[in-house]
C-alpha cells in the first residue's frame, strides 16, 4: 500500500478513535489542569509550525518565495477581522500575482 | 457558517489533490477523518515530502483535542451504542462550540445546537471537498492559481483565533521559529511534531 493510502486509513482511525475514546473514558482521567492546558496549547504550537514550513521551506529548505506574500496578504486581512473566504481568496490571489509576474 | 465550511472545505479537497492525494482519498480523509485541522496537516505533511508516519503523528497530535471535547460532551449528549460512534465523529471544534455557547439556554437547546451544527458541517465539508478535489484536477499548476498559498493561509486563519495572549504569541512565535531551524536537519514532518514538545513545556510550567 503507498505511504498516502497508510496516512489517508490510519490517521482517520486514530482521529476516530480519539474522538471515540472521550466518549468512553472517566472524565476524572483527564480533567487535570496540566493536560486541559497542554492541550489548549498544542494546537498553537503544530499550526504555527505548520504556517511557517509550509510558507517558508521547499522540500528540506527555507526559501522565501510568493508564498510569503499571500501568507502576509492573510495576515493583514485576519487582523482587519476579514471572514475565512474573504481572507483565503486574498491570500490566494496576492500569491498567484507573485507567481505569475 | 455554511459558506466558510464550504470555502474551507474546497480550499482542503484542492490543497490535498495538490499534494499527490487522490480524488478518492480525499473525500476518505474528509468522511473518515473529519476535522480541518487533523485532515490539512496530513495533507500538508505529505505534500512537503514527509513520511506516512509523520502526517499520522501530526494529524493524530492534532485531533486529541476532539477526545476531550467528547469528554466534555459525554455527560450532555449521554449516547449509546451506534447513535455514540455518530456523535462521536461529529465531535469537532463547531459542533462542541456550538453546544457549549447554548449551554446556557438548556439542555435541549444544547444538545440541538450540537447535532444541528455537526450534522449540517459534515454535509457541507464533505460536499465542498469533493467539489474542491474535483476544481483543482482541472487546473495545471497550483501555484499559478495561488493554491500553494491557501494552506498556510488556512493554518494562519485557524491558529489566529487562538493568539489570546501573550504566551500564546510568544509560543506561536517559538514553534514557527524552531520547525524552520530543525527543517534542513531532520526528515520532513519531525520538525511539525518537535513543536509539540513546547507545547507541553509552555503548559506544564504555568502556575495558576
Amino acid at each position: 500500500m503507498s505511504q498516502i493510502w497508510i496516512a489517508t486509513l490510519i490517521s482517520s482511525l486514530i482521529c476516530f478513535l480519539l474522538k471515540y475514546l472521550g466518549y468512553r473514558i472517566p472524565e476524572s482521567l483527564l480533567n487535570r489542569p496540566a493536560i486541559q492546558r497542554i492541550n489548549s496549547l498544542i494546537p498553537i504550537a503544530l499550526l504555527s509550525s505548520l504556517v511557517a514550513v509550509q510558507a517558508l521551506t521547499i522540500k528540506q529548505q527555507v526559501v522565501i518565495d510568493h508564498r510569503l506574500v499571500g501568507l502576509l496578504v492573510a495576515a493583514i486581512a485576519l487582523s482587519f477581522k476579514a471572514n475565512f473566504p474573504i481572507m483565503m481568496l486574498l491570500a490566494a490571489a496576492s500569491s498567484a500575482l507573485v507567481y505569475n509576474l | 457558517m455554511a459558506i466558510p465550511v464550504g470555502t474551507y472545505g474546497a480550499a482542503f479537497g484542492a490543497a490535498s489533490i495538490a499534494a499527490g492525494f487522490s480524488v478518492l482519498q480525499t473525500c476518505l480523509l474528509s468522511l473518515l477523518l473529519f476535522s480541518g485541522a487533523s485532515q490539512f496537516a496530513v495533507v500538508g505533511v505529505i505534500g512537503s515530502g514527509g513520511s506516512a508516519m509523520s502526517a499520522i503523528a501530526t494529524g493524530s497530535l492534532l485531533g486529541f483535542r476532539n477526545g476531550l471535547y467528547g469528554l466534555k460532551m459525554a455527560p450532555l449528549l449521554r449516547l449509546k451504542g451506534f447513535k455514540r460512534v455518530i456523535g462521536a465523529q461529529l465531535t469537532i471544534d463547531e459542533s462542541t462550540g456550538v453546544a457549549i455557547s447554548q449551554e446556557g439556554r438548556g439542555d435541549d437547546a444544547a444538545r440541538y445546537g450540537f447535532w444541528a451544527t455537526g450534522i449540517g458541517v459534515y454535509f457541507f465539508w464533505n460536499l465542498f471537498t469533493l467539489l474542491g478535489a474535483l476544481g483543482a484536477g482541472a487546473i495545471g499548476d497550483p501555484a499559478a492559481w495561488g493554491l500553494d498559498a491557501v494552506v498556510p493561509a488556512a493554518f494562519l486563519g485557524l491558529l489566529w483565533p487562538r493568539l489570546t495572549d501573550n504566551k500564546t504569541r510568544i509560543l506561536a512565535i517559538s514553534a514557527a521559529l524552531l520547525a524552520l531551524l530543525l527543517v534542513p536537519f531532520v526528515p520532513a514532518g519531525i520538525p511539525i511534531i518537535a513543536t509539540a514538545l513546547l507545547a507541553v513545556v509552555f503548559g506544564s510550567r504555568e502556575k495558576k
